[in-house]
């Protein structure tokens, strides 16, 4: 580097007055990010679903989503008709899966049965993709618990994306500029006092929307009632007046969603296991909770700094010592 | 194709002789396919078909009526445009029927028994209604017997029993909740002999007379599914064979009644339509002989379910059907869904000009330092 020692001192001093005028930033101290009770929530009831799609129509008309094509348009000889991306992607923010097996004769049914998935962003009390956000583009609303994606601050290195336990968010990788797509619970619509346009859609309540301990409460009391009863499903939303009778399936014992992964304010109930269903089996906790945790506690009060530094000098402090001695 | 029929004949084109009164003999040829096709046989058995109907023994019939609103008679005789309406009085023989008979009281009574005797095991015996059983049956008395006593009397002698209607199979609107009368349907009231059920309110025509003719012209019955309905036609559910269908699977619902989504023709799932779970070949066959869209969809009702046991006159018409899929549909990607499909066109041809470029600049570059090499050396030299 050709520079002049004048020159590298007018540079270190210039930095030196920037450093001191500029704001210290907080060092904040860990906190658990969580999931409030009243927070807007979706219960996805497999059991209910009848694979109709009207949810994926419900989410592109209340989020401006364009309309994908693939080989089908090809096969049927017709365009602008069929919307059928294979997984989630930058237009499409919720996907209708199925899961098959053998002679896929009976619904809700592991051995030759089939069900249907619904896979969205699952909204985690303490996300990953947040976590691992190196410019905090990604936001979880400390109220609403949305987890939310912010253009500006977003410098494009996609940690989110290889991050996210069930694959959501999708980079629009075909773009100049892209951003991030993924399902922001219809965060504009939520502020407007309307909800979700997928739970909106939905004609048999499989798509619900409630506060979380709301929908917790419901979907405990459906694992807990008899099979082959007969239950009042609530539609669109968990406190509507809006019910369709329907036969009671048996459910897995337990909600996917209230603890996984530290939880998450999508929740899911289905008869085919979990597993099955595309969903990760999570420790009950969440990693990245764990390790930001780690890091924190490892940071307070520049302890670990101290004490590694200061290790250092005493290493070396006592090797010149022997050195000093030899001669 | 039975629709083409009419509208030919109507125009007066076809003046051939004919088998039947008043049908030209390419209209009888016609029919005969149709009704071929209908039962699931194979084409080339039109002409059996032809010939059964030709048969000059026509088989008798003796059709009671219990608890019912004659609906699925007069639909038989409405339904059908006047071809049809002559070939049903030519290819059976209606030896009693309370509405269709000349005859009445003690006389009608006599002729009952009389065909009974002279046709035992012969003849095909359709009960139009349910049967009440509570209160030893006197819910409905014909002829100072009450039905139980008269069906248990001409079911064992009959070669065939038909069940026509949703009253007949399963009892219909009379067994609903609270069942007043204790109505039954055929089939549980005679245990020991096969009844063939044709659900309906009413059932459509077509399915009995290809029941019928079916078992005039293979000398047995069709093949039935678990409710003993002919597959043939209740092989396949409503919703299958919707011409809203499309609508259902792209999500578009009708919310209520009046709504743009009802008056464009859109799925009424939402509003009760029981096509996802009842198996009833309504939409191809349609009613009364009038052209497209003559059946509940196609007028803009929800399907309510007639022809399915547990279904119609048990669930509220307005409440969600329990989608019944037999098999899972194709559309839908799997779970575990393959990413990544190759590279498309574009892409392809962005990374072979990349790498064209590359392996090019490369051998440029390798020559031109190749040719500054060997001017080197020969400065040296």
């Amino acid at each position: 580097m050709n520079i002049e020692r004048r020159d590298f001192f007018k540079i270190l001093s210039a930095g030196a007055v920037t450093a001191v005028g500029a704001k210290p930033a907080h060092a904040r101290k860990w906190q658990h990010r969580g999931r409030n009770n009243d927070a807007p929530a979706i219960l996805y009831d497999a059991t209910l679903c009848i694979g109709c799609k009207t949810c994926e129509v419900g989410c592109k008309k209340a989020n401006n989503l364009e309309v994908e094509h693939s080989s089908l348009d090809e096969w049927h000889g017709v365009k602008n008709v069929w919307d059928s991306a294979d997984d989630l992607s930058t237009s499409s923010y919720i996907k209708m899966k199925l899961y098959k097996n053998g002679s896929g004769a009976v619904k809700d049914q592991e051995k030759d049965g089939f069900s249907f998935m619904r896979s969205a962003c699952m909204h985690c009390a303490e996300p990953d993709c947040q976590s691992v956000c190196p410019t905090s583009a990604l936001l979880k609303d400390p109220k609403t618990g949305i987890v939310t994606w912010n253009v500006d601050a977003c410098c494009g290195c996609r940690y989110c994306q290889v991050a996210c336990p069930f694959e959501v968010p999708k980079f629009e990788f075909d773009k100049a500029f892209p951003k991030l797509q993924k399902c922001f619970l219809c965060n504009h619509r939520i502020a407007e006092g309307k909800i979700p346009g997928c739970c909106e859609a939905c004609p048999t309540g499989a798509t619900l929307y409630g506060t979380y301990e709301e929908l917790l409460v419901e979907a405990k009391k459906r694992i807990g009632m008899e099979e082959g009863k007969t239950y009042d499903f609530p539609v669109n939303r968990v406190d509507s007046d809006r019910r369709e009778t329907q036969k009671v399936k048996k459910y897995n014992s337990y909600v996917y969603g209230e603890k996984e992964g530290g939880g998450t304010q999508y929740i899911v109930l289905a008869s085919v296991p979990y597993e099955k269903l595309g969903l990760p089996k999570l420790p009950p906790y969440s990693s990245s909770g764990k390790s930001e945790k780690l890091q924190h506690t490892l940071y307070a009060y520049l302890i670990s700094p101290a004490v590694l530094f200061g290790g250092l000098m005493v290493a070396a402090y006592r090797s010149t010592k022997k050195e000093n001695k030899e001669e | 194709m039975t629709r083409n029929i009419s509208k030919e004949s109507s125009l007066g084109k076809n003046n051939e002789e004919s088998v039947v009164k008043g049908v030209s003999r390419r209209d009888f040829l016609k029919f005969c396919t149709a009704m071929t096709a209908s039962m699931g046989l194979p084409l080339g058995m039109a002409n059996l078909v032809a010939q059964t109907i030709q048969n000059p023994q026509r088989p008798p019939v003796i059709w009671l009526h219990f608890q019912e609103c004659t609906g699925c008679t007069e639909s038989l005789l409405r339904a059908t445009h006047p071809t049809i309406e002559s070939l049903v009085l030519d290819i059976i023989s209606v030896d009693y029927s309370e509405t269709l008979m000349v005859a009445a009281g003690h006389q009608a009574e006599e002729a009952m028994k009389k065909s009974m005797e002279a046709n035992e095991g012969k003849f095909i015996l359709v009960v139009e209604g349910s049967v009440p059983t509570k209160d030893n049956g006197i819910y409905c008395m014909i002829g100072g017997r009450t039905a139980l006593d008269i069906l248990n009397d001409v079911a064992p002698k009959a070669g065939a029993v038909v069940a026509i209607g949703s009253c007949a199979s399963w009892g219909g609107v009379q067994s609903s909740d609270p069942n007043p009368t204790g109505a039954k349907g055929i089939h549980e009231v005679i245990t020991d002999i096969p009844v063939i059920n044709l659900p309906g309110c009413p059932a459509s025509p077509y399915n009995l007379l290809s029941t019928v003719i079916y078992y005039l012209t293979l000398g047995k019955l069709p093949e039935l599914d678990k409710k003993n309905r002919p597959l043939f036609c209740y092989g396949r559910l409503v919703h299958e064979n919707c011409e809203r269908r499309p609508h259902f699977d792209a999500g578009r619902f009708v919310n209520e009644f009046g709504d743009y989504g009802h008056r464009n023709g859109w799925c009424l799932y939402k509003i009760g339509c029981k096509g996802p779970e009842t198996h009833a070949n309504c939409p191809i066959q349609l009613y009364g002989d009038v052209g497209s869209d003559a059946w509940p969809v196609g007028t803009g009702h929800p399907c309510f379910g007639c022809t399915e046991k547990g279904v119609g006159f048990v669930k509220p018409i307005h409440q969600q059907a329990s989608v019944f899929t037999a098999t899972p549909p194709a559309l839908f990607p799997d779970i575990n869904q393959d990413k990544g499909v190759g590279m498309g066109a574009g892409g392809a041809f962005v990374v072979g000009a990349a790498a064209g470029a590359a392996v090019a600049s490369g051998v440029k570059l390798s020559k031109s330092l190749k040719e500054k090499d060997t001017a080197e050396k020969e400065d040296k030299e």
